[in-house]
């Protein structure tokens, strides 16, 4: 049974194809894995009690020799942010505790259709703000590598679930980089694809401008596989684009075999480096870069100027959506109703219940956005932003005019202790400071690990970037540098996880 | 500075629909002030030159055919809410005594 876990997605597919292994004995053991490790790591919100059935059914149609998709009967984990039918959905907030949505979300219903098992709800900062986990109304994730640290965040849950082999696939979305910088952390893989390029319908709306929905997983062909399975075009979202997309697992495939790195231009972000990065950090990602350059990559510095106000930017932008996007939680169609004593107006019984069902971190920043919508300040706070995410835009089009990817550390330094940066807001902010900048431009972005910080022995990722629609690229680049280092090193760097309770 | 009051703060609270308690206004009017001093930095490139994005991959406008799609019955809008009545949800009176 712990071999099961152990295996990708892409090779536990090909054993469930082969019908060496069932559908259910792949949900029991991802299950019986959560069972012995999830007290420790708590990576999960709710454990679903119909995934045993829906493998069953998977196994039943195999059995009739249909035809099924690459992915069905892998489990999946679904990030609580994502509604779901037969599971509550709380995006990490008391407000919404014991949610049952009447729909799927988009990504969740092609997932099913394409044959994977929605195991269960993974755990996140409430409303998807966080870096840490720390701020989930659930209490927080722990990083697999270390319990005594944070798993990053938002989507601290999907990559600590995969970092624990409690799953091999899950869904994340990333507004400010709760993908990307939680698969930093962990060692494990992370995309945030085009904007657009994944539904968002059914995904519980932080920053609309800003989010997006992507895979999380233990390697780059796996997230390829995955991305497959959910992009694509979805009426119910007005922002879906309509393009025809390559395969992202072929992508993967193509540049694992090796070549895709002779003569590709990367540049190196000049202003993601130096301060603020951690020396470990910084060192395997000189290695890595120092690597595509030996493979016959053309390295060239580039500068994007205007990344030093992005996190600004981005701390009007996002608050400013999200105090209007949470303004639905209003306790008359759905969620918390709190009533203050003595009774009152359905406007102090909102007050009420927004005051008891919100966390700080929440309060902090629908208080933040609607300062900056509020008249008097709002040319000057969020007109200035979405100005300096023109100026950003302008810096990738120069910079994507002289290359074809770019890179950077995934975030600044290692998984911090528990509590470090809780009290400090702007110290938790510019842990984003990577990964910002894509989500105000629309880029796709993807994290790869690169190995182990020297000083602490805890999991670096280097972020790779490409033009807007280019997903592809990431998968071709980040597939190779994978490679790479899984031959220089001799194993997979997930493989050097500590052993967790229990097995 | 951005220099902002507890009772501003107080006021936004009231426009966010939040019953902040003192001891939160007092904290917040402390972290909102600190939060705005570093972010105000974006009004340094900001020049009036530079046009706005609203939207990361602009789109026209996104219409479909005026027909009925996929609904929720009432039976299901109604299965979250706190309180309902009949096919309606039902809250507490809209307006207090003095108004």
């Amino acid at each position: 049974m712990s071999d099961i876990i152990r295996l990708t997605a892409a090779g536990l597919a090909e054993k469930l194809q082969n019908r060496e292994i069932s559908a259910v004995e792949a949900t029991q053991a991802h299950l019986d894995r959560i069972h012995a490790v999830d007290s420790d790591v708590h990576a999960f919100l709710h454990v679903s009690d119909s995934a045993l059935d829906a493998a069953r059914r998977i196994d039943e149609r195999r059995t009739a020799g249909e035809e099924l998709g690459p992915l069905a009967g892998v489990p999946l984990a679904v990030k609580d942010v994502l509604v779901t039918t037969d599971m509550p959905s709380t995006s990490g907030s008391r407000i919404l505790e014991g949610y049952m949505s009447p729909f799927d979300a988009t990504v969740v219903k092609k997932a099913r259709e394409a044959g994977l098992i929605p195991i269960g709800k993974t755990n996140m900062d409430e409303f998807a703000m966080g870096s840490s986990t720390e701020h989930s109304a659930y209490g927080p994730t722990r990083n697999p590598w270390d319990l005594g640290r944070i798993p990053g965040g938002s989507g601290g849950g999907s990559a600590a679930a995969v970092a624990a082999f409690e799953a091999p696939l899950a869904l994340g979305s990333d507004t400010g980089g709760s993908i990307r910088q939680p698969a930093h952390v962990t060692g494990t893989v992370g995309v945030k694809p085009t904007y657009g390029a994944v539904s968002r319908y059914g995904a519980i709306a932080l920053a609309s401008s800003l989010d997006q929905v992507g895979p999380v997983t233990r390697t780059v062909l796996d997230a390829g596989l995955l991305q497959d399975v959910i992009g694509g075009h979805d009426p119910f979202d007005s922002t879906s684009l309509t393009d025809a997309w390559p395969s992202m697992a072929a992508a993967a495939r193509e540049g694992a075999r090796g070549d895709v790195l002779k003569g590709l231009k990367v540049g190196v972000v000049k202003e993601l480096s130096g301060e603020g990065f951690q020396a470990g950090v910084q060192t395997r990602f000189d290695e890595t870069v120092a690597l595509l350059q030996k493979q016959g990559a053309e390295v060239v510095e580039v500068s994007a100027p205007h990344f030093e106000y992005a996190v600004s930017a981005y701390y009007l932008i996002l608050p400013a959506e999200a105090s209007s996007n949470l303004a639905k939680f209003d306790s008359v169609r759905f969620g918390m109703r709190v009533q203050p004593d003595g009774g009152g107006t359905v406007e102090q019984v909102m007050a009420a219940t927004r005051e008891f069902g919100f966390g700080p971190e929440v309060k902090r920043r629908i208080i933040l956005g609607t300062y900056a919508l509020s008249a008097g300040y709002y040319d000057a706070y969020y007109g200035s932003a979405q100005k300096v995410r023109t100026l950003i835009q302008r810096d990738f089009d120069a910079a994507f005019a002289q290359v074809d990817v770019l890179v950077s550390p995934s975030a600044p330094t290692t998984a911090f202790k528990f509590g470090e940066k809780l009290e400090d807001p702007m110290a938790m902010y510019l842990n984003d400071v990577a990964t910002i900048p894509a989500n105000l431009a629309g880029v796709p972005g993807i994290s790869v690990p690169i190995g182990l910080a020297p000083e602490d022995g805890l999991p670096v990722g280097i972020q790779i970037m490409a033009p807007v629609r280019e997903d592809a690229r990431l998968y071709r680049v980040g597939a190779a540098i994978e490679a790479l280092l899984e031959a220089q090193w001799g194993h997979t760097l997930i493989s050097k996880a500590p052993a967790l309770g229990g097995k | 500075m951005s220099e902002i009051s507890e009772e501003q703060v107080a006021h936004l609270a009231n426009l966010a629909r939040i019953a902040l308690t003192p001891q939160e206004i007092s904290s917040l009017t402390t972290e909102l002030d600190q939060i705005v001093d570093s972010i105000a930095k974006v009004q340094q490139v900001a020049t009036p030159d530079v046009p706005a994005t609203s939207h990361p991959v602009p789109l026209s406008n996104v219409f479909r055919p005026d027909v009925i799609g996929e609904t929720l019955t009432i039976e299901q809008a109604l299965r979250n809410a706190p309180e309902h009545d009949d096919n309606r949800f039902r809250v507490s009176a809209i307006l207090g005594e003095e108004q």
